[in-house]
């Protein structure tokens, strides 16, 4: 337990483990808005869905003893407030993304009201796999005790790849999102693949809340979320609408979050809550950086409203 | 139409003319937001009803604790103050098109701008111009704060809704380094805060009432900002950038500055109503200024479809909702968070109703001219 015996290599270690710990939100959601920006919608609800997937989680889980009923759970909610999404964002002069701040507001009142008498009871919490278990030191070994769904989410990564690119279903996915009228010609219904899309991707919001009430901070309370579910959205943009980039990016927006805490741990304590900001600005220059006036960000499916 | 009675009096069940074709399209946003706003009472009902408590007890004990009383409404008007301000926050710019949802950040940063200003403020200067240069320092934080989402999104193209979003998570963490390190006063043990106002230096109340002087400055922001963009020619410029900004550029209107000085206005709201939270409300820049104004304030915009006069009643029903918060939770037994599901529900369910707009044959004069 002695922090000093790897010295000063105690930083770069702690910035891996935070970012592979505090990545796997990062994964689920940005994975499913992947999923919901390439039939053309945008989803800016996915904060809600997440907040209310962590404590539909942390519910089922305390009632039932098993954490993995409650990811399951949290999945059908997730889907559950994506179709709202969906199914409302089909109607002619409805707005996605000012749906999506009403749904983010929605999910999140509703997850404190029903998630009010969880606060105090404890959850089994998920399993995770100790890949360190070759290493004497514990640090290591904290490091690399890895999550299950961290690694399902690395799985998820490049499964979505290879359907979005090699796939009947992912090629019906990218003809949606880059063309409506496209779509339509060739007999897809695009309002029936963006509510699936939208569903998909509330699910796997979910799922990244339920990693967050179950493993890490694993407990559910009303501060649960720190915007992870609408970084989600700019880490999009910055992937390019590529899965593996979600995936990259995703540890990338990690280890910003685990700066803070990892430099704290070696007693670098002036700037804490500014380290804590980290990520947010992070996020907001690679926006900055990838943006552009006159043209959309390279990759971006056609119909996606997002930049109007 | 030859007469110009028959344009006013409606002949035969059909009532057409001038009078007519106004009184249908200011009628088309109160009949449709009164028919959302009753849709989401009856889901929320619903809601209630399946949690096995009675929805009317609800509405009638929010009835009591927001408007039944002269004790209750002074406290409605209390807690809509701010959110007079902050939905301005959002309002202003959607006149351009943008939806800019990060006025939680730009209250938190006019909050610790106006208490860095009192500092030396309150040693130079009686109260009233301390108010003044406090009013002002928060003006220009959160000025500057959301002036930078607009600029950002003219000349980056990035997008408003996430930017400012960010950045109000980053103004939090701001202020929280601010509060905690140069501006902590070393007395504030557990809740660390600013060193707090003179006693004298509070905003009073205002004269025969248990309000502060937050809620009269945001109803006249709320006229202000109206005319503004109603009556100058600022403000009818905006408009169309706002219809359309290509046009706008073709037509040599400054479009840039436009945006960049709206937002920079909106932010200006959102900063004054962090001045006015610490000035009336906590006597210092803490936590407790971060109590979710911003976000409720971009419920009270949509509302109120982004027009500065209708913000003026949506403010005090949301404030006075948010004031029965404590009686629902006391005499039924609800979480605190009941309020949140309300305003979750009338949120989803407005925005929703907006596909109800030019449906409805009798509030488009249009048709009318094409059937006849």
């Amino acid at each position: 337990m002695d922090s000093t015996a790897i010295g000063l290599w105690g930083v770069p270690l702690a910035i891996l483990a935070g970012a592979i710990r505090v990545s796997t939100p990062f994964i689920f959601v940005s994975l499913g808005e992947t999923i919901t920006e390439r039939s053309g919608r945008i989803n800016l609800g996915l904060e809600g869905t997440l907040v209310f997937g962590a404590m539909t989680a942390y519910a089922i889980a305390v009632i039932t003893g098993s954490p993995w009923l409650g990811v399951a759970g949290a999945m059908v909610a997730g889907a559950i407030f994506g179709l709202v999404h969906g199914f409302i964002c089909r109607w002619p002069k409805v707005n996605d993304i000012a749906i999506g701040i009403a749904m983010m507001q929605f999910g999140l009142g509703l997850a404190f009201f029903l998630g009010k008498p969880y606060i105090q009871p404890a959850a089994p919490h998920l399993p995770s796999v100790p890949l360190g278990f070759w290493s004497d030191m514990p640090q290591i070994r904290a490091a690399l005790d890895i999550n299950v769904l961290f690694l399902a989410g690395v799985a998820l990564a490049f499964a979505l790849r290879w359907v979005l690119a090699d796939t009947r279903i992912g090629l019906t996915l990218r003809v949606v999102g880059d063309s409506t009228d496209a779509a339509r010609a060739m007999g897809i219904n695009p309002d029936l693949v963006r509510l699936v899309a939208t569903a998909v991707g509330g699910a796997l919001a979910a799922v990244g809340g339920a990693y967050l009430s179950l493993y890490y901070p694993g407990a559910w309370n009303e501060r649960i979320s720190s915007g992870q579910g609408l970084m989600a959205v700019a880490l999009v943009i910055f992937a390019r609408w590529n899965p593996i980039g979600c995936f990259l990016a995703a540890l990338l927006f990690g280890g910003a979050g685990a700066l803070g805490p990892a430099l704290q741990s070696v007693g670098v304590t002036s700037g804490y809550y500014l380290f804590y900001a980290a990520p947010y600005a992070l996020t907001l220059i690679i926006m900055i950086a990838t943006s552009s006036p006159n043209r959309p960000v390279p990759g971006m499916p056609g119909a996606l409203s997002l930049t109007k | 139409m030859d007469h110009v009675d028959e344009a006013v009096i409606p002949a035969s069940g059909s009532w057409t003319g001038p009078l007519a074709e106004w009184t249908a399209r200011r009628l088309e946003p109160v009949v449709i937001g009164l028919g959302a706003i009753l849709i989401g009472l009856v889901l929320f009902s619903l809601f209630i009803l399946a949690l096995g408590k009675s929805p009317l007890m609800l509405f009638q004990l929010m009835y009591t604790g927001g408007f039944a009383s002269w004790f209750s409404i002074q406290n409605s008007f209390s807690r809509a103050a701010p959110l007079l301000l902050t939905a301005l926050c959002v309002a202003l710019p959607a006149r351009l098109g943008l939806v800019v949802i990060g006025g939680e950040g730009a209250l938190a940063l006019g909050g610790v701008a106006a208490a860095a200003a009192a500092l030396p403020l309150t040693h130079l200067l009686p109260p009233f111009p301390t108010l003044v240069g406090m009013a002002l320092a928060a003006m220009l934080a959160g000025g500057v704060w959301i002036g930078c989402v607009g600029a950002l999104r003219h000349y980056r193209g990035v997008n408003e809704t996430i930017s400012s979003l960010l950045m109000s998570y980053i103004a939090i963490a701001v202020m929280n380094q601010l509060v905690e390190g140069p501006l902590r006063d070393p007395a504030s043990l557990n809740k660390p805060s600013t060193p707090p106002l003179p006693a004298d230096y509070m905003i009073g109340s205002l004269p025969g009432m248990d309000v502060h002087w937050g809620f009269a400055i945001g109803i006249a922001a709320c006229v202000l900002t109206y005319l503004l963009i109603e009556t100058t020619t600022w403000g009818f410029a905006a408009r169309i950038a706002g219809g359309n900004t290509r046009a706008a550029e073709v037509q040599g209107l400054p479009v840039g500055r436009l945006i960049v000085s709206f937002t920079a206005l909106a932010g200006g709201c959102a900063g004054l109503a962090g001045m006015i939270e610490v000035a009336a409300v906590q006597g210092s820049a803490n936590g407790a200024i971060i109590a979710g104004y911003g976000y409720t304030g971009i419920l009270v915009a949509f509302l109120a479809r982004h027009n500065p006069l209708a913000i003026i009643p949506v403010a005090i029903l949301i404030g006075g909702i948010n004031a029965s918060g404590g009686l629902i939770q006391r005499r039924m037994g609800l979480p605190d968070a009941t309020v949140l599901v309300l305003q979750g529900t009338l949120f989803v369910v407005i925005l929703a109703c907006e596909t109800l707009y030019g449906r409805f044959k009798l509030f488009n004069p249009e048709l009318w001219k094409r059937n006849s």
